[in-house]
């Protein structure tokens, strides 16, 4: 293996981590501006989490290990999760030991350990949270799969990688099922991740909450990293969408070199700031559903994935 | 142009989604706004169809569809609508996932029922046969399922807009003559149609079609 791979897997990584954070905090400061308030600073969420983790843990007297360790598991995972997407480079030494299908379980693993935590303390809104965030994920895990279907269809493949490896070979190749399979995919993107029209990810009404009402019992370091972890989920979802749908810019396998890396870098950037900025509008402009509303909004883009393959067979581009 | 045909899947593709849109939406007034997109795409294929096969008849349709169907149609809704304080169409006869199920099962007949026919004809854009198919479908749904008169005139437009892109996907459009002649009867439509709903209004205090059952004598 080349030590350059290696150098990128890391380097990959790193960049998500770090950058996972400030993404959230554009996405804010965006929503902000688009609603006439003042906005936070970029880096409001760095802030918080350094005050989380100066902070000390309080702990419910109930709690058990697993309550204690989901914090660790969770931000393994989403690390974990974002070594696998290529969002930087494809010729991932660790991309290659999982296919997109894993990657879906990787997810469910975390949101698994989540609700479990939730649920640990025993009071009743941990309880009602994680009910309703395993409501909304075993209609998103489908939902997100038949888009991956759209995409597997097009090059016979279920890697990330080799998606995107396909996109830079064939750049010319346009399939009207990319349509369908791209707006199901914001529809899911928003849901998985406690966004607007789902979720209120700003709420202080317990009674509305989904993803922050299993957060209810979690403090200073614990508390930030299961923070951490879902803003790098946020933004490994939206990296597979990049890989999905807009993958020019990432550096495949046969190029090599610092320039290539920077293009590849360059590219993120602007991809991330253009989509923060679509993520507020969108969510500026929908009003949260009801509950009861969304496994319809979810049954929406299950059909709308479905209906990009349908569409595939009948028009789809054929392959050079 | 070597892009042609993908670009004009991919306008297939969205007329697809908007038909698909307009099923799972209540209020009234987006479906107005989703059928004037619906009009744009019409316009944007048929600019394409009539630039690649050289047909300059072609531009005359697409442009009476931009001042037709962009422009002059949803005006008209909108003011209606406004007027008529119908904003709201919360009552579907099924509800909306069923419909959209519905509408999945319909779209495969459509493709289903488009293939063989599209075997048969010889322009650049016979795939599309089947989507327009299912838009036209996929429209009458919208009138069956819906109980507003508001909602299933839009549902009739709607139809309308599926029947040309069929007739520009399939034939390269219709004579001019015919063309002509149908924009001018969805416009005359659309005139009496409003002042239906105004009776309609005026009759039952609403715009429920349901209430047009009590009409009958036994």
């Amino acid at each position: 293996m080349k030590s350059i791979t290696v150098f990128r897997q890391f380097g990959e990584m790193l960049v998500a981590i770090a950058i996972a954070p400030l993404f959230a905090g554009w996405i804010a400061q965006c929503r902000a501006w688009m609603q006439n308030r003042s906005a936070p600073p970029l880096i409001q969420p760095y802030r918080m989490l350094r005050k989380l983790f100066d902070k000390d843990v309080a702990l419910a007297e109930t709690a058990s290990p697993l309550f204690r360790i989901t914090p660790y598991i969770l931000f393994g995972t989403m690390v974990l999760a974002a070594a696998i997407i290529p969002s930087l480079a494809t010729d991932l030494p660790f991309a290659r030991a999982a296919d997109a299908i894993a990657l879906i379980g990787l997810f469910a693993t975390a949101r698994v350990f989540l609700s479990l935590a939730a649920m640990d303390i025993g009071t009743a809104f941990g309880t009602m949270g994680a009910r309703r965030e395993m409501m909304i994920g075993f209609l998103a895990e489908p939902a997100l799969l038949m888009i991956l279907f759209n995409a597997f269809l097009l090059f016979g493949s279920t890697a990330l990688p080799s998606l995107v490896d396909g996109y830079r070979a064939h750049p010319s190749l346009m399939d009207p099922s990319i349509i369908f399979a791209a707006v199901a995919f914001v529809m899911v993107l928003l849901a998985e991740n406690a966004r607007l029209p789902i979720d209120n990810p700003t709420t202080h009404l317990e009674l509305t909450m989904i993803h922050e009402a299993m957060l209810l019992e979690y403090s200073a370091r614990h508390l930030a990293l299961v923070e951490w972890a879902s803003n790098l989920k946020l933004f490994n979802y939206a990296c597979i969408g990049f890989a999905l749908f807009i993958p020019w810019g990432i550096a495949t396998h046969s190029a090599d070199g610092v320039v290539a890396m920077l293009i590849s870098d360059a590219a993120l950037a602007i991809k991330l700031i253009v989509a923060g900025a679509a993520l507020a509008l969108i969510e500026s402009l929908s009003a949260k559903v009801r509950i009861f509303r969304a496994p319809e909004y979810l049954a929406m883009s299950f059909l709308l994935a479905v209906l990009g393959l349908l569409v595939h067979l009948l028009l789809g581009a054929k392959q050079a | 142009m070597p892009y042609t045909v993908p670009i004009l899947n991919l306008l297939a593709a969205c007329l697809l989604l908007i038909s698909f849109a307009m099923l799972s939406r209540r209020r009234t007034q987006r479906l107005v706004n989703l059928f004037a997109w619906q009009g744009a795409i019409l316009f944007l294929s048929t600019c394409l169809v009539a630039h690649s096969s050289g047909l300059h008849e072609l531009y005359y349709s697409a442009a009476l569809t931009l001042l037709l169907k962009v422009i002059a149609l949803p005006l008209i809704l909108h003011r209606l609508i406004n007027r008529l304080g119908a904003q709201w169409d919360s009552e579907t006869v099924v509800n909306i996932p069923l419909t959209m199920l519905a509408g999945l099962v319909l779209v495969i007949f459509a493709f289903g029922l488009a293939q063989p026919i599209s075997m048969m004809a010889t322009t650049i854009t016979r795939n599309m046969l089947g989507i327009a198919l299912a838009v036209i479908l996929l429209s009458f749904l919208m009138m069956i399922t819906r109980r507003k008169a508001v909602t299933q005139v839009i549902g009739f437009l709607a139809m309308e807009n599926g029947l040309f892109f069929a007739a520009t996907s399939a034939t390269y459009g219709m004579p001019m003559v015919v063309e002509l002649g149908i924009a001018l009867d969805v416009l005359v439509g659309v005139f009496i149609l409003g002042l239906f709903f105004f009776q309609i209004r005026e009759q039952f205090e609403s715009l429920d079609l349901r209430n047009m059952e009590n009409l009958k004598e036994d």
